[in-house]
């Protein structure tokens, strides 16, 4: 079968207006990002995800943000296995803002769920195209003809092309709407642990991230903050300042102070020498005890119902005995390695921001609204971050860096010193947790109910996984109560799962030991139900050897939690130094995210997840005092070290459900399967986050 | 401002200067090496790790006077190549995650190779744990050096 076609080479095609192939996809070519296009002999791009040069090579856009997760090797992956590429011609470019790609937010633990068919979709159309033009080639049925590796075979008689060689053709086909896609048996490269793509370039300095951002004539600016939140300035001196050789300007922004240099060291010595007087306003009375009260206090209040199952409140009246808990956690920074920076150039009616963010359509609505430019004058580039949980989401210091932009004729860099980083935050948000739980006869659960105290009004920041408690409890009752705490918060990695696991797994666990169960086999009563749920606990149980004998003064803890589509269960073993001191031994996490694109990639999702939540139990607090944050930098906002470090070992469920995330899934159970091993070695249980050490 | 003349990376530089600038912003924002970084600016992260005359050195609470006359090696010039033993470890066990740590961590592993090129697990501990991941990448580093170890 041929393929006439009447186009020829050298003809402009238009990839905007009514009718033409490239749009039966929906696709809009990014490369270029611009709308109409040449015909190309040595380049074959049948849609926004991938271009097949003369030379061979695969290019994959793409589209999210690359901030260690993986994604950069893995999206690929996806694609290239359909394609039938040989992976070591693949290369792998960012693909900036463009509608092509729809919402490019990274977070969520979505970008392998979101983009999985439209991945495979991609590949394979490409596939089918490059089939096409052999079988026209050779004149033969493009039933006879199979991609394998980078070339395109004819079966019966062996002869074959690559893809490069198939470019030229290919190119003037007209691009199928429907393709079959691979039986998953048949993936090559999905499944396996292929190395990150990328590696060389962070091992060797060259790798770009958003600080590292060069440009001719680039700026460098700080801004000078009022520590309280929401303080304004009265009056500023900057006399000092600008007699600094290589200060260029300062000037009041929104945010505070702008302090532009033509180097980072002249500018932080600037704003060491400017003189502000603030107006701290009326959050300068906020401390963390009087933010812990208001949240305690409001446990009283008249809550919002989530769930309520059965008649929790007319047998908890009848009960004859009730448990109850007060579960109160902090605030918590991100507080990734690469501060918040980002880089911004006005210049003849564009606006361009190259940005190391999660959230590039955040970053385009600050340029709109602050330059008041037409959506085609605004250029948002993505830049790899040094680090995300979810801090670069929030669209802050983009719009800083735009806003200063405004004010000075070259491209300038906003950058932010740690202590600034730390105490100008999104913060995970303080809650406060009050458990009931009555048990029947039998020692399970008859009654369970939480009430979670949120500092803010939006609830989706602190009560899911609350509402969604996957144990069969016959009469729940899941509410909340809100404030209006005026400190920042946003999402930071598993959002609301941080509080509503700890809560949820601590207190079913107390439970259970209150029932004198194994709190593994408790758990697995209660979720009967729950096949998944079971899958992980049961995995985790046995290759951890749960039940197994220890070694003399260590203990374990269990925890089971679901979040962002995945389920994950954790074994945590630890002991106590003489001097009081906890030792984290071992971490053994089963993870279940349906098909799994690179199981390493999994892995390192798992250790990073459970090192986030360890150093939370363990260091993790952002504290106020005269409305101010009181950490400023690693020594009173600690992290894990090596020498902290547990051996951690991840466990994939196998599954052939659609693939789901692992970024946040491994982080939930983690702080209370700590606690829950603490508690069977001390004997005593913690409700208040970050841990007081020394244990006694 | 003070004309200081140092090597970075076996090239000879002579600038007219603050002797009080970190030798970071020295070799980032003046001489464009921007593989070492700022993370925390008082010495407690190491991710501004390079090596002056050989020693592991915090470089953004080093002023660049303090590097006169010395020899700074930073990760771009660890090996011409990017394929010192380290380097090629933590390519095999795909160490980083989101790799901004990773110069730091890399310098900082190759001086203890050079002072011990047999650590044991403790002394990893020692040498390692002033080095900072927030996105848990050390059971990687600690294999990564032990398998490097067995080359050098």
């Amino acid at each position: 079968m041929t393929i006439s076609t009447t186009v020829s080479r050298r003809q402009f095609i238009k990839l905007t207006g009514a009718g033409t192939s490239a749009l039966i996809l929906g696709f809009a070519a990014p490369w270029a990002c611009a709308k109409d296009k040449v015909l190309s002999d040595t380049e074959f791009e049948p849609n926004a995800w991938v271009k097949i040069t003369s030379d061979d090579t695969i290019t994959v856009v793409m589209p999210r943000s690359e901030l260690g997760q993986k994604v950069w090797t893995a999206l690929p992956m996806i694609l290239a296995d359909e394609l039938e590429a040989d992976w070591s011609k693949v290369k792998v470019v960012q693909g900036h803002l463009n509608e092509a790609y729809g919402n490019q937010t990274t977070g969520g633990s979505k970008s392998v769920r979101t983009n999985y068919d439209a991945l495979r979709k991609a590949g394979a159309t490409a596939r089918e195209m490059l089939i096409t033009a052999a079988a026209n080639k050779w004149t033969v049925d493009r039933s006879e003809c199979r991609a394998e590796n980078n070339r395109i075979i004819h079966s019966s008689s062996g002869k074959s092309l690559s893809f490069g060689e198939l470019v030229e053709s290919a190119t003037l086909l007209p691009i199928p709407a429907d393709v079959p896609l691979k039986d998953p048996k048949d993936f090559k490269i999905i499944g396996r642990s292929i190395k990150s793509i990328d590696t060389a370039f962070k091992v060797d300095g060259s790798l770009e991230y958003g600080w590292d951002f060069q440009k001719p004539q680039l700026l460098t600016a700080v801004i000078a903050r009022c520590p309280v939140f929401g303080g304004t300035v009265v009056s500023f001196d900057s006399g000092e300042a600008l007699k600094i050789d290589g200060v260029v300007k300062i000037f009041p922004v929104l945010a505070g102070i702008a302090v532009v240099a033509r180097d980072t060291w002249t500018a932080l010595k600037a704003r060491k020498k400017l003189s502000v007087e603030w107006d701290n306003g009326s959050n300068a009375s906020l401390s963390s005890e009087n933010i812990s009260q208001k949240l305690n206090d409001n446990l009283t209040k008249t809550a919002k119902v989530l769930r309520k199952d059965g008649e929790p409140e007319r047998l908890l009246k009848k009960a004859e005995k009730v448990f109850d808990a007060v579960f109160e956690v902090p605030y918590l920074d991100h507080a990734p390695m690469e501060p918040m920076n980002c880089t911004a150039f006005i210049h003849d009616g564009v606006c361009e921001v190259w940005s190391p963010t999660q959230n590039p359509g955040g970053g385009f609505q600050a340029a709109k609204q602050i330059t008041g430019f037409e959506d085609a004058q605004i250029h948002i580039y993505t830049l790899r971050s040094g680090g995300g949980f979810g801090r670069r989401l929030q669209a802050d210091y983009v719009a800083d860096a735009i806003e200063v932009a405004t004010q000075v004729d070259a491209p300038v860099k906003v950058i932010r010193t740690r202590d600034e980083d730390i105490q100008h935050g999104f913060y995970r948000p303080t809650s406060v947790h009050k458990v009931q739980g009555v048990l029947g006869k039998d020692g399970f659960p008859t009654i369970w109910t939480h009430r979670v105290s949120g500092p803010v009004q939006w609830n989706g920041l602190f009560t899911p996984g609350a509402d969604e408690l996957a144990y069969g409890i016959k009469n729940q009752l899941i509410d909340y109560v809100t404030d209006e705490i005026p400190v920042p918060v946003g999402a930071w990695r598993s959002v609301s799962h941080t509080q509503t696991a700890f809560v949820n797994e601590c207190w079913i666990d107390e439970l259970a030991v209150r029932a004198d169960a194994d709190p593994v086999e408790y758990r697995r009563q209660l979720l009967k139900d729950k096949p998944r749920h079971l899958g992980v606990l049961n995995l985790v149980a046995d290759k951890s050897g749960w039940g197994k004998e220890l070694a003399p003064g260590h203990a374990r803890g269990v925890a089971v939690h679901y979040s962002f589509n995945s389920w994950a269960a954790m074994v945590v073993e630890v002991s106590l130094g003489n001097d009081g001191n906890l030792k984290i031994h071992q971490v053994d996490c089963a993870i279940d995210c349906g098909i799994v694109i690179n199981p390493d990639g999994v892995a390192a999702q798992v250790e990073g997840g459970v090192t986030l939540g360890l150093t939370a139990a363990l260091y993790g607090e952002i504290t106020l005092a005269g409305g101010q944050v009181r950490q400023s930098n690693f020594h009173n906002y600690r992290l894990l070290t090596m020498r902290d470090a547990p051996v951690i070992h991840t466990h994939i469920v196998k599954s052939t459900e659609k693939p789901t995330g692992a970024g946040e899934p491994p982080v939930p159970p983690t702080t209370p399967a700590l606690i829950n091993a603490i508690a069977k070695l001390t004997g005593k249980r913690i409700y208040h986050l970050p841990i007081q050490q020394p244990l006694t | 401002m003070t004309q200081i003349k140092f090597k970075v990376n076996g090239k000879s530089y002579s600038l007219m200067i603050d002797p009080d600038t970190p030798l970071l912003w020295v070799l980032r924002d003046h001489l464009k090496l921007t593989g070492t970084k700022y993370s925390c600016g008082m010495g407690i992260c190491g991710c501004c790790t390079v090596h002056v005359d050989k020693q592991p050195t915090r470089s953004c609470i080093t002023p660049v006077s303090a590097v006169a006359g010395k020899a700074i090696v930073t990760i771009e010039g660890l090996d011409a190549n990017g394929l010192h033993p380290l380097q090629r470890a933590w390519i095999d066990g795909d160490v980083p995650q989101c790799g901004y740590c990773q110069p730091g961590q890399i310098m900082t592993a190759a001086a203890l190779l050079e002072e011990n090129p047999q650590p044991t697990d403790a002394d990893i501990d020692d040498a390692m744990s002033g080095t900072l991941c927030r996105c848990g990448t050390y059971q990687r580093i600690r294999n990564a050096i032990h398998q490097a170890a067995k080359e050098v």
